[in-house]
């Protein structure tokens, strides 16, 4: 039973055995950690190449030639790669190295890093220990999903390494099947073997949720981060297989040219649409209802607050969940029928209430909060800030007389930045300090952290705000070049890039230096009442040093003391009945036991 | 995970050595066997209904297809395909779903052998379907050249689009028959922990789960059978 109260970091033996301990481990914890490590420098590598992206884009591809009859080339940053990259013979243009940079962005940071960012890395460290649990359901396929990542992963950097990919992340047809340049057969392969990994991760958490919590808690007394990771794994274990088997016809169509992709077969390329945004289109919202989980944990735990309306945030989960099947063809407006467009335009509206009701609780959570001002605090109103932009320009992509100006435009690429890197990956930076004391059991550099928080907002909104104003003046996305015009626009972009690099980069230096010299972490530095914040920091082998016990709901700060504070500091303001926001399910202090 | 050194696995009343499914303990995350049996199959159906998705797409592609050239579609159904030989491979893949239920039946009832035997049946079955599907269809139909899309170079064509049949049929059948193959390797396995005694009354989960796979093989095929044969 001594192992008990170890910590799960513990070296186990001589250097090659502790390596051993975590490479043929089961311990979620381990993996999630393991997990964590890795779509961290799949972002490294993704956002290199944003940088790629950005600084070809510092000024328009231009070539002029002065009066001597001397001809200068303006704008060619890539150049110097495409003149080393040479393939059949001829040398490449920088359009092609362009190409290539921009889907290398685009599917790592899709594929590699934000599908599994929350899910695999935070999830499975934090889920089982939110329930009271000891593990996931089957802690040797969570073993098994990790290494098909990690295989993915290397075919995805094989890819990259033997030519690359010119097609986008989304691998249209026909130009991902006709084209021979690069290795798009094994990027296709390397996306299907990660969906792998994201199913038996869905499959795991479900049968985790529905199985493995602790005796006396239910639905309604789990926390919302689970809740979230709840409707993230339905979503992942119904959409994912569509996506398998699109990416599995596309390679039959590039080795058997069997098809029904290809018109002068009598196939037709916009099926491969249709089949490809089933999957997408709720893949979107795998990425950010994590981040809708964070969100609400931040919120709460540093407001001290119950949570405004536990249920609807947790309902509008499930709602967007469902949703995100039914709109798919909202990415094929320019090639349907009217009638087609008119249905999906509505039902895309519909995302939009649940969406907002979760934006209104959050808010409502903050009013008349004690509010403490820190890294995890800042990131939640970055977050809802940035997350609001990236929604709110979502209906005029949605209404279809907007759309068809801002189809393709660098709109769209301000869009889904502004939901996906403003909203979740926000969401991640801000959960990761959240429970960076937890998982390592260290602090960290405050002031640092946040002087690095308000460099990835400012170069974040710098980045990407000014690609509304790009895309509204018609730069279309995915082109290596632009009209004169637009320099300026594109110049301050480009800048921003930089400022949210040094951000980043100063956040990885404050994680460093914190697993070098941080402070040790108490076991609950910001007074948080799910169970996490019971255990040891970092936690022990098994989680608990005795199975814990559900006394009260996952927010019920006006009635109770959180665990291992110092109860002066906590006074208990408000009157347990009657309160302001008497919305949610859980039970008081009571400790009655509903199944 | 099986253990067979647990606190309950000393000798039984009569001093005999315990079967390993007598001795079963869950593993260490569980709270009892119960919770651990509902779990693996709850993870089963989950997987399932992702197979069931993943075939989806090839549906799909049938029906927009089978829309668009209706009659080529049963021209080139009936030409290339033999609804004898398929028919004889649905009957074969109905006994050995019969057979796999039995299977479970025996490790309900503690008969160790009927557990094997009914097993071996089925794969037996599943290898007859394999051998069938490629000995009497693929093989005659690659030296052909009934081929799908591009690949396509049959002399005698029903007409402009037996291609497009022909791919839908290859990619759908070679995808069933790869779960085929996995479906032969998991019962060997089933077959190999029966034979250890790791099934019994008490504890016949893998088991169960391993029936619950070979009868989505079963359904898809009896899906695909009709699609594609009798059309």
């Amino acid at each position: 039973m001594s192992h008990h109260d170890v910590s799960y970091l513990e070296p186990k033996g001589s250097f090659w055995q502790t390596v051993w301990s975590w490479v043929y481990t089961i311990d979620h914890k381990k993996i999630g950690v393991m997990y964590l490590t890795a779509v961290l420098l799949a972002f490294l590598l993704g956002g290199l190449f944003a940088l790629a992206v950005r600084a070809e884009l510092f000024t328009p591809y231009q070539t002029i030639v002065t009066e001597t009859g001397e001809t200068i080339t303006k704008g060619e940053a890539l150049r110097f790669i495409a003149d080393r990259w040479v393939e059949n013979g001829s040398t490449l243009t920088v359009n092609n190295v362009y190409n290539r940079f921009f889907t290398a962005h685009g599917a790592i940071m899709v594929f590699l890093f934000i599908i599994p960012a929350v899910p695999a890395a935070l999830g499975n460290f934090f889920l089982p220990i939110m329930l009271g649990a000891k593990d996931v359901a089957f802690p040797r396929l969570n073993l098994m999903s990790w290494y098909i990542y990690v295989f993915g992963s290397l075919l995805a950097v094989y890819s990259l390494v033997n030519g690359g990919v010119e097609t986008g992340w989304t691998f249209y047809t026909p130009y991902s099947t006709t084209t021979n340049w690069g290795s798009t057969t094994a990027m296709l392969l390397s996306a299907f073997i990660l969906g792998f990994s994201s199913i038996f991760t869905g499959m795991n958490f479900i049968a985790t949720v529905h199985k493995l919590r602790v005796p006396g808690m239910g639905w309604f007394d789990m926390p919302l981060f689970v809740w979230a990771i709840y409707a993230t794994a339905i979503i992942q274990v119904l959409a994912t297989p569509v996506l398998g088997i699109t990416l599995l016809m596309l390679v039959f169509e590039r080795t058997f040219q069997i098809g029904i992709f290809d018109p002068a077969l009598g196939g037709d390329p916009v099926l491969y649409q249709h089949f490809f945004w089933f999957y997408s289109h709720p893949a979107v919202y795998i990425m950010i209802l994590p981040g809708f989980g964070i969100a609400s944990e931040l919120l709460a735990v540093h407001c001290h607050k119950k949570i405004f309306g536990y249920r609807a945030i947790a309902f509008s989960s499930i709602a967007i969940a469902a949703i995100s099947f039914i709109v798919w063809a909202h990415h094929m407006f320019t090639a349907q029928s009217v009638a087609l467009n008119a249905i999906f335009s509505a039902l895309t509206f519909l995302v939009a209430i649940p969406t907002a009701i979760k934006v209104f609780n959050w808010i409502a959570t903050m009013y008349k909060a004690s509010i403490s001002i820190n890294t995890p605090m800042m990131y939640a109103m970055y977050f809802l800030f940035c997350f609001t932009i990236g929604g709110l320009t979502g209906p005029p992509l949605a209404t279809l007389a907007s759309d068809i100006h801002l189809h393709d435009t660098y709109f769209v690429v301000a869009h889904f930045h502004y939901v996906m890197m403003g909203g979740t990956v926000l969401a991640f930076i801000g959960g990761l300090h959240h429970w960076w004391p937890k998982m390592f059991g260290k602090m960290y550099w405050e002031p640092g952290a946040q002087l690095a928080g308000i460099l990835v907002f400012v170069g974040f909104n710098v980045t990407f705000f000014t690609q509304f104003f790009l895309g509204t003046r018609g730069m279309p996305r995915r082109y290596a070049t632009y009209i004169e015009e637009l320099t300026t626009l594109h110049q301050i972009s480009t800048i921003g890039s930089w400022i949210l690099a040094l951000g980043l980069f100063l956040h990885l230096f404050v994680f460093i230096h914190s697993l070098a010299a941080g402070k040790p972490a108490p076991k609950n530095p910001w007074g948080g009442l799910t169970f996490e914040w019971e255990t040891e920091s970092p936690p022990v082998e098994h989680n608990f040093p005795h199975e814990p016990v559900i006394v009260h709901g996952p927010y019920d700060y006006e009635s109770v003391v959180p665990p291992h504070c110092d109860p002066a500091e906590y006074p208990v303001a408000r009157p347990p009945a009657g309160g302001a926001n008497g919305t949610n399910g859980t039970n008081g202090t009571n400790g009655t036991h509903h199944a | 995970m099986t253990s067979v050194t647990t606190t309950n696995g000393d000798a039984g009343a009569n001093g005999r050595e315990l079967e390993p499914h007598e001795a079963y303990v869950p593993g260490a995350h569980w709270r009892n066997a119960h919770d651990e049996a509902e779990a693996a199959k709850l993870g089963m159906w989950l997987f399932l209904g992702t197979e069931i998705l993943l075939f989806s797409g090839f549906f799909c592609a049938y029906a927009v297809f089978r829309m668009w050239y209706p009659e080529n579609w049963h021209d080139a159904s009936r030409y290339y395909l033999s609804w004898k030989i398929g028919f004889a491979n649905t009957c074969v893949l109905l006994l050995s779903s019969y057979t796999v239920v039995l299977a479970i039946r025996a490790a309900q009832q503690n008969k160790k052998n009927w557990i094997l035997i009914h097993l071996l049946i089925t794969n037996l079955c599943a290898l007859f379907f394999l051998v069938v599907k490629i000995g009497w269809e693929y093989i005659p139909k690659i030296q052909k050249g009934e081929l799908p899309g591009g690949l396509f170079t049959y002399y005698n064509p029903q007409g402009e689009f037996d291609h497009i049949f022909l791919s839908i049929y290859w990619i759908s059948t070679a995808t069933h028959g790869f779960h085929v193959l996995v479906g032969i390797f998991v019962i060997s396995w089933a077959m190999w922990l029966a034979a250890k005694g790791h099934y019994g009354p008490k504890h016949y989960t893998s088991l169960e789960n391993v029936g619950l796979y070979w009868h989505i093989v079963d359904i898809i095929w009896i899906f695909l059978f009709p699609l594609l044969y009798l059309v």
